[in-house]
C-alpha cells in the first residue's frame, strides 16, 4: 500500500492551471524527486502536500488518511525550506527543539533528541550558535535537523541545495541521501537540478507545465526519456529527425539522408520520428572505421571529459570522450563516429512534433 | 594627493557641521550659560553672573516634581499605547496585498502632512463638551464625559501624532523577516498565535524598541498637544518652560528646566538604547 498518495491533484489560480491532474504514489522510505524547470508547478505541488497552498481539485492521502484540507500545523510533516527559514533569534539547538516543544515533549527527552539530531547532521559542536554565526551549509544542516527531529512521516525538501556552492552541494547530496537512508524517512524533494535528482532519488518525477511527463527510476529517465524535452532536460542529447521505412528484410529502419539506422522493436512502423543519441554513447574512432565520418568543429574541456562538436552527415553532433590521458582530437580533425544500435532511442513521434 | 584626501570628507561634511553648530550647539551653549545667570524681576537675566539657584529651586519645589512625573507617566503611557496599536497595525499592513498596502501606508503617514496645531484643534472639536464624541455618548445614553483639557485628551492626541513613528520602524523590521519563517513554525505544529509570539514578535522587537525610543523622546518634549489640549492648569514640562519664558519672563529658570528635561530624556533614552543593543546585537545584528 502506498504511504503518500496524490489523486488527480490540481491547482488553479484564476484561469491559470499551475498543477494539472497530478497523481503519484510514494512508498514508505522512498526518496522521490520532483524535477522540472522553474514554473513547472513542482514547488506548488510540494506546498499543497505541506498545506501552504490549497488544493483546487483532487485529494492527498497520508497513511490512508485524507489530509487534503488539513491545516499545515496539523499535518506534522518535516519541511526544509529553500531559504532554510531558521528562526534567527534562536540558537541552532533552540531551533531544533522548537518542534518538540510545540509537541509538548518533556524537557529531558527534548534535549536528548535535539542532541541526537544535531549529531546526525554533524553539528554537535554548534548547538549554541545563532544562525547568522553559521555558514550556508551549516544552516542547511540545522534546517534538516529541525525537520527530522520531530520524526515526521514525510520529509519535504524545497530546492534544499540551491543556495550552496557547487562543491558543498555535491557533498550535501551524498550526506542527505546517507541521512535519509539511516533515518528511513519518506522524502520528497523539489529540484530543478537534474544531476541532483538523479544522484540521490529512488524515483524521479519529471514535470513540465504543471503536468507529470514521466515517473521512473533515474536510470530509466536518463536512458528512456519519454519525450524530447526530458531527453534534453535530463543530461545532454543529440536529437535526430528521421523517417521510418521498411528495410529489405522487413524490419523497420530510420532513414536520415544517406544514413540508415536500425530501430528498436517499439518504434513506429512508418512516418517521421525523432531519435535521441547521448553524446557519451558515440565513440570517436579512426576515419573510415565507424558508421559515418565527421569533422571536429569545437572542443570543450570539462576535466574528466572532452566534449566535441562534430559535423557529420547526421548534422552537428555532441560527442563526449573520457579524458583518459591520451591526446584529444584537434579542432578540424577528421574522425569516424560509431555507436551501438541499441543506444538509439526513439522519441514518440506525436510528442516530437509538438 | 594626501592633503586632499583629508580635506574632502571635511569639506563634504561642512554644510551639515555648520548647520549643526549654528542651529544646535550655539543655542544650547547659550541656554546653558543663561540657566546659571541670576534673575532680577525688574531687569531680567543679569549677564556675567553665576548661580545654581534655579536648579535648586526646581529640585526643591514639589510643584515641579508633579509636572516632571506627569510628563514621564504620560510619555510612557503614550509609548505603550503606540506599541499596542502600532505593532499589530504594521503587521496587518505587511500582510496586505499589493495595491492596498501602499494605500494604507499612505493613510498612516498622511497625518504627518498636517500641522500638529491643526490636528490639536481638530481633536478639541471632537472631544469638547459639545463635540462629536460627547454627542454620540449622549445619544446612546451614557451622558457627558469630560474628555478635553485633561490627561485623557493629551494621551489620545499624542498617540495619534506619534503612531507613524511606531508603525514605520516595526514595518521596516517586518520587511526584513523571511516570509517562510512563519510557515516553518506552522510546519513544526505551532499555532498561529504561538508563531506570532515566539517567531514574529522577537524579530520585530528591535523595531518596536527603536520606535518606542522615538515616541518616548518626542512625547516627553512635546509642546503643542499638551499646550492646546491640556488646558491652562494641566502642565507638562515643555509647556512649563514656555510659561517661564513668556509669561513669567524668567528666562534663566526656563533654561534650567529645559536642560533638566534634556538630561532626563538623554539618560532614559541612552539607557534604553543600550539595553536594546546589548540584547539584540548578538542574535539579529
Amino acid at each position: 500500500m502506498s504511504f503518500l498518495r496524490l489523486n488527480h491533484v490540481s491547482k488553479q489560480y484564476g484561469n491559470l492551471h499551475v498543477v494539472r491532474d497530478f497523481s503519484l504514489e510514494v512508498h514508505k522510505g522512498e526518496f522521490v524527486s520532483l524535477l522540472g524547470p522553474s514554473g513547472c508547478g513542482k514547488t506548488t505541488t510540494l506546498q499543497m502536500i505541506a498545506g501552504f497552498a490549497d488544493v483546487t481539485q483532487g485529494t492527498i492521502e497520508l497513511e490512508g488518511k485524507d489530509i487534503t484540507h488539513a491545516k499545515a500545523n496539523a499535518r506534522g510533516l518535516g519541511i526544509v525550506f529553500q531559504t532554510y527559514a531558521l528562526f534567527p533569534h534562536m540558537t541552532a539547538r533552540q531551533n531544533v527543539e522548537f518542534g518538540l516543544e510545540m509537541r509538548k515533549v518533556p524537557v529531558a527527552e527534548r534535549r536528548e533528541r535535539a542532541t541526537q539530531a544535531l549529531a546526525l547532521v554533524h553539528l554537535d559542536e554548534y548547538g549554541d550558535r545563532y544562525p547568522r554565526e553559521l555558514s550556508g551549509g551549516q544552516r542547511q544542516r540545522v534546517a534538516l535537523a529541525r525537520a527530522l527531529v520531530i520524526r515526521p512521516p514525510v520529509l519535504l525538501l524545497d530546492e534544499p541545495m540551491s543556495n550552496l556552492d557547487a562543491k558543498l552541494r555535491e557533498e550535501m547530496q551524498f550526506e542527505l541521501r546517507e541521512i535519509q537512508r539511516k533515518v528511513g524517512t519518506t522524502t520528497i524533494m523539489v529540484t530543478h537540478d537534474q544531476a541532483e535528482a538523479m544522484s540521490i532519488s529512488d524515483r524521479v518525477v519529471v514535470m513540465e507545465a504543471g503536468r507529470i511527463t514521466q515517473v521512473d527510476t533515474p536510470l530509466s529517465v536518463y536512458e528512456h526519456p519519454r519525450n524530447a524535452f526530458i531527453s534534453t532536460f535530463v543530461g545532454k542529447t543529440n536529437l535526430l529527425r528521421a523517417t521510418v521505412s521498411q528495410g529489405s528484410d522487413g524490419s523497420a529502419c530510420a532513414r536520415m539522408g544517406p544514413m540508415r539506422l536500425a530501430l528498436p522493436a517499439d518504434a513506429p512502423a512508418s512516418g517521421p520520428v525523432v531519435l535521441a543519441l547521448r553524446p557519451e554513447k558515440i565513440f570517436c574512432v579512426a576515419p573510415g572505421a565507424g558508421r559515418c565520418e565527421g569533422q571536429v568543429t569545437e572542443r570543450f574541456f570539462l576535466g574528466n571529459l572532452w566534449m566535441y562538436t562534430v559535423r557529420s552527415p547526421l548534422g552537428e553532433l555532441l560527442v563526449s570522450a573520457v579524458n583518459d590521458g591520451a591526446a584529444p582530437r584537434e579542432v578540424g580533425q577528421a574522425v569516424g563516429l560509431d555507436w551501438q544500435d541499441g543506444n538509439v532511442r526513439v522519441i514518440a513521434s506525436q510528442e516530437a512534433a509538438a | 594627493m594626501k592633503p586632499r584626501s583629508t580635506w574632502v570628507p571635511w569639506g563634504m561634511a561642512a554644510p551639515a557641521l555648520i548647520l549643526f553648530a549654528v542651529m544646535l550647539v550655539a543655542p544650547l551653549l547659550m541656554t546653558v550659560a543663561l540657566s546659571f545667570n541670576a534673575f532680577d524681576a525688574d531687569k531680567g537675566p543679569i549677564p556675567g553672573t553665576f548661580t545654581v539657584a534655579h536648579y535648586l529651586h526646581v529640585v526643591q519645589d514639589p510643584y515641579y516634581y508633579e509636572i516632571f512625573w506627569r510628563t514621564l507617566r504620560l510619555s510612557v503611557l503614550v509609548t505603550l499605547i503606540c506599541i499596542l496599536v502600532g505593532a499589530p497595525e504594521a503587521y496587518i499592513l505587511s500582510r496586505m496585498r499589493k495595491p492596498w498596502r501602499s494605500i494604507f501606508l499612505l493613510v498612516i503617514l498622511a497625518p504627518l502632512l498636517i500641522s500638529v496645531v491643526v490636528r490639536a484643534f481638530g481633536w478639541s472639536m471632537l472631544l469638547g463638551p459639545e463635540g462629536l464624541i460627547n454627542d454620540a455618548l449622549r445619544f446612546i445614553g451614557v451622558g457627558r464625559v469630560k474628555l478635553l483639557y485633561n490627561e485623557t485628551a493629551i494621551v489620545i492626541a499624542l498617540v495619534h501624532v506619534m503612531l507613524p513613528f511606531m508603525v514605520i520602524p516595526v514595518w521596516t523590521s517586518l520587511q526584513k523577516l523571511d516570509p517562510w519563517v512563519e510557515n516553518a513554525a506552522l510546519s513544526l505544529s505551532a499555532s498561529h498565535f504561538t508563531t506570532l509570539r515566539r517567531v514574529v514578535l522577537p524579530q520585530v522587537m528591535p523595531g518596536m524598541l527603536s520606535g518606542s525610543l522615538i515616541v518616548f523622546g518626542l512625547s516627553a518634549s512635546s509642546f503643542a498637544i499638551p499646550g492646546l489640549l491640556g488646558g491652562r492648569r494641566l502642565k507638562m514640562v515643555a509647556t512649563l518652560i514656555y510659561d517661564q519664558y513668556l509669561s513669567e519672563l524668567n528666562w534663566p529658570l526656563g533654561a534650567a528646566i529645559a536642560l533638566i528635561l534634556l538630561a532626563a530624556n538623554l539618560i532614559i533614552m541612552l539607557g534604553w538604547n543600550r539595553m536594546i543593543e546589548g540584547r539584540y546585537k548578538k542574535t539579529l545584528g
